[in-house]
């Protein structure tokens, strides 16, 4: 999906923005979990390693995406090995979201054009 | 895509684990006062064991793999006119902590909350992803 003609780099986007919210939600579930990490990608990172791969193979998205995560260092060490802050989390999710809605928009935008230029009214 | 979780399953099975911890909770409050002739009947503290479940790539949600007995000791107390009292006048008190359970309810609603909030922004925004071509 290195140029797609339609969507170009929001098509890949969207989908690192839903596997990002996914990896945040997981880590807001696990805040009580002894021992669990969190866990969090660099989206630029994954998003130039998604653009830039051949072709349109299925788990272009989950290969960039594993490249570029890594593991959250905490602010402050808790004593059963939780590395979840949720205040980092929840602020972290919520600008995931609103950067989601934003590629949403920008996709719209683009179906929009194509859709005025379709009916040619 | 073979153990697949979606957002739903994430936050959806962290609000089944939660709501098990509240559970505990609930019941280790209910027994607080309770009383019993022999140690070894005396009421402990519940406690579930939580443990992440792993999907792919980075997701992971939450599950209650047991609930264990705490480690907390009934305390003996005197009270011969209690039906429940042994020979020389004491009963067993339930070893439940009141403070730290209260505190454990707290903080498992505010986790609870957390996940539902979640769940409802992931909801939305994958309703408007559904809407796109309009």
């Amino acid at each position: 999906m290195a140029d797609d003609p339609l969507f170009g780099v929001h098509g890949n986007a969207l989908a690192l923005r839903s596997q990002r919210m996914a990896m945040l939600a997981s880590n807001i579930a696990n805040a009580a979990t002894p021992n669990y990490k969190a866990k969090d990608f660099d989206f630029q990172k994954a998003l130039a390693a998604a653009s830039s791969s051949e072709g349109a193979a299925d788990g272009t998205v989950d290969n960039a995406v594993e490249g570029a995560s890594g593991y959250r260092v905490p602010l402050q060490a808790s004593l059963d090995g939780n590395t979840v802050e949720l205040s980092t989390e929840q602020t972290l999710f919520a600008e995931n979201a609103v950067q989601y809605r934003a590629t949403l928009s920008f996709l719209q935008g683009r179906i929009g054009t194509v859709m005025t230029a379709l009916r040619g009214e | 895509m073979a153990n697949h979780l979606s957002l739903f399953d994430i936050s959806g099975r962290a609000m089944s684990a939660q709501l098990v911890r509240l559970s505990t909770s609930a019941s280790n409050l209910a027994n607080a006062n309770s009383v019993a002739t022999n140690k070894a009947d005396a009421f402990r503290a519940l406690k579930p064991v939580f443990k992440t479940v792993g999907g792919q790539a980075g997701t992971a949600t939450v599950g209650v793999t047991q609930v264990v007995a705490s480690q907390t000791e009934p305390t003996q107390r005197h009270d011969p006119g209690n039906p429940l009292a042994d020979k020389d006048g004491n009963v067993w008190e339930a070893g439940v902590d009141s403070a730290a359970e209260l505190v454990e309810m707290m903080e498992t609603a505010r986790q609870y909350q957390n996940n539902v909030q979640v769940l409802q922004t992931s909801k939305s925004l994958t309703l408007d992803t559904l809407r796109l071509e309009k």
